[in-house]
C-alpha cells in the first residue's frame, strides 16, 4: 500500500473525532441534560385527562383524536374515566393548566428533536403576554 | 320439459332483468334532489342568514361585522388585494347580484356597497371539488365547514366557489394578525379559509360574531327548518334574493332589498 503511514493516520484521526460524543460521555461522567418539566400548580385542578404515563406516551394519538371529534363530529366535551368533563381544546385546556409550554411541551420536544407544527395555527397564550 | 337453447337464453335474459329490477325501480322512483331535499326538512337543523340591506345600508361605511368576525377568527390584515384574506367583505351591489343586470337600478341600491360572506350553499361545488375532504357539508346543520388540518392547499374549492368566499394564505399570515385571539386557531401558509358560520360560537350557544356586531340588526341568523324561526318569518313576509341562484348552488344567506 502506497502512503499506509497516512492513510492508517488518517483513519484513526477520523474514527476518534466520528466517535467523540460517544467517549467523551463516557470518559467525563457527565449525562447529557434530561428535560427538566415544571409541572403545573393548579390548585382546583390536580388530575390530568388520563393518567400520567399514558399521558406521556400517547398524547399526541389523544390530541389527534380529539381534533377529529371536535373539527369533524363537532362535540367538544371529554369525559374522563372518573367522570369529569373537559372541553376538548388544546390551547384552552392542556395549556390552561400547562401554561408554560417552555418549560413543559417544548422540554422533551427539544430533547428527543421532534417539531410538532401544532403550534403554526394554534397559539400559546404565554407568548401571547411576552409581545 | 324440453329445452332448447333458444329457451334457455330467453329465461337467462329474463332471470338477469330480475335481479336487476330492484336497482332500475330506484332509479326511476325517484332522482337524487328530491331525495336529498326531503332528509333534510325532515332532519335537525339548517342554519341561514338574511341580510337587510335596508337597514345596513343605513350606515352605509360601517365595517361593525367584519371586524368583529376578524378580530375573532383571527383573519390576518394583509393591506394589498391580491394576497388579502376575506371572511366577511363588501362590493358593489351590482356586482354581488351580477345577474340582475338592471341598467335602472333602484337609486337607493346604485354603488352602495353590500357585505358578502360565504353562503354554505346546499349543494356547495367546493365540496365536491376537494380531493382530501378538508371541506364538507355537515349533514346536522348544513354549514360548509373545513377541515384546516387537512388542508392541502390545492386550491381547486377557490376556483369552484362561484362567490369568491374562499382565500388562500400565500405567506405565513401571524406577522399580519394585529390582536391574536387565543381561543381561535391562525392558520398556516398554504392553506385555505373561509367564514365558517361561527361553528365554536353556535356549539357554545351564541350568535355568530357579525349577527352580534351589527347595531342595525341588518344580520338575522336561524334555522330554516323551523317554521317559527325569524328567518323564516323574515322570508315569508319580505322578498328576498340570493347570489347566482341559477348556478343551483342554493346559497343560504338571503338579501332582502
Amino acid at each position: 500500500m502506497y502512503d499506509s503511514g497516512k492513510i492508517i493516520i488518517g483513519i484513526i484521526i477520523f474514527i476518534a473525532l466520528f466517535t467523540f460524543p460517544t467517549w467523551y460521555l463516557f470518559t467525563s461522567g457527565e449525562a447529557a441534560p434530561m428535560p427538566d418539566l415544571v409541572y403545573p400548580e393548579n390548585e382546583d385542578q390536580k388530575e390530568c385527562v388520563y393518567s400520567a404515563e399514558y399521558m406521556r406516551a400517547s398524547h399526541m394519538d389523544l390530541l389527534n383524536e380529539w381534533r377529529d371529534i371536535v373539527v369533524r363530529e363537532g362535540k367538544r366535551t371529554f369525559t374522563t374515566t372518573a367522570g369529569k368533563k373537559f372541553e376538548m381544546s388544546m390551547t384552552n385546556t392542556c395549556l390552561g393548566c400547562h401554561s408554560n409550554k417552555a418549560q413543559f411541551c417544548d422540554q422533551c420536544h427539544n430533547y428527543l428533536e421532534v417539531n410538532p407544527y401544532c403550534w403554526d395555527c394554534h397559539v400559546d397564550p404565554s407568548q401571547l403576554e411576552n409581545q | 320439459m324440453d329445452v332448447t337453447r333458444r329457451k334457455l337464453l330467453k329465461l337467462a335474459g329474463l332471470g338477469a332483468l330480475g335481479l336487476t329490477a330492484g336497482k332500475y325501480a330506484k332509479v326511476f322512483a325517484n332522482d337524487a334532489f328530491t331525495e336529498t331535499t326531503l332528509s333534510e326538512i325532515g332532519t335537525g337543523k339548517r342554519w341561514a342568514m338574511v341580510v337587510d340591506v335596508r337597514k345596513c345600508l343605513v350606515k352605509e361605511d360601517c365595517r361593525e361585522c367584519i371586524n368583529a368576525c376578524h378580530i375573532t377568527h383571527n383573519v390576518p390584515n394583509i393591506g394589498n388585494t391580491k394576497d388579502e384574506i376575506k371572511w366577511i367583505w363588501k362590493e358593489d351591489f351590482e356586482n354581488v347580484f351580477s345577474d340582475q343586470e338592471n341598467h335602472y337600478l333602484k337609486e337607493n341600491l346604485k354603488d352602495k356597497r353590500i357585505p358578502i360572506f360565504c353562503n354554505h350553499c346546499d349543494n356547495p361545488p367546493c365540496v365536491r371539488v376537494c380531493p382530501t375532504q378538508a371541506t364538507w357539508k355537515r349533514e346536522e346543520d348544513g354549514i360548509v365547514m373545513m377541515d384546516w388540518h387537512r388542508c392541502i392547499g390545492c386550491r381547486y374549492c377557490i376556483v369552484a366557489c362561484p362567490y369568491g368566499s374562499r382565500s388562500f394564505n400565500w405567506q405565513d399570515p401571524r406577522p399580519f394578525i394585529d390582536n391574536i385571539n387565543s381561543e381561535f386557531p391562525t392558520r398556516s401558509k398554504g392553506v385555505v379559509e373561509k367564514c365558517t358560520f361561527c361553528e365554536k360560537r353556535l356549539a357554545e350557544g351564541k350568535q355568530p360574531a357579525c349577527v352580534e356586531a351589527c347595531k342595525e340588526k341588518a344580520l338575522v341568523f336561524g334555522n330554516l327548518n323551523d317554521q317559527n324561526s325569524e328567518v323564516r318569518k323574515l322570508l315569508k313576509e319580505n322578498f328576498s334574493l340570493r347570489r347566482k341562484p341559477g348556478l343551483g348552488t342554493e346559497p343560504e344567506i338571503y338579501y332582502l332589498v
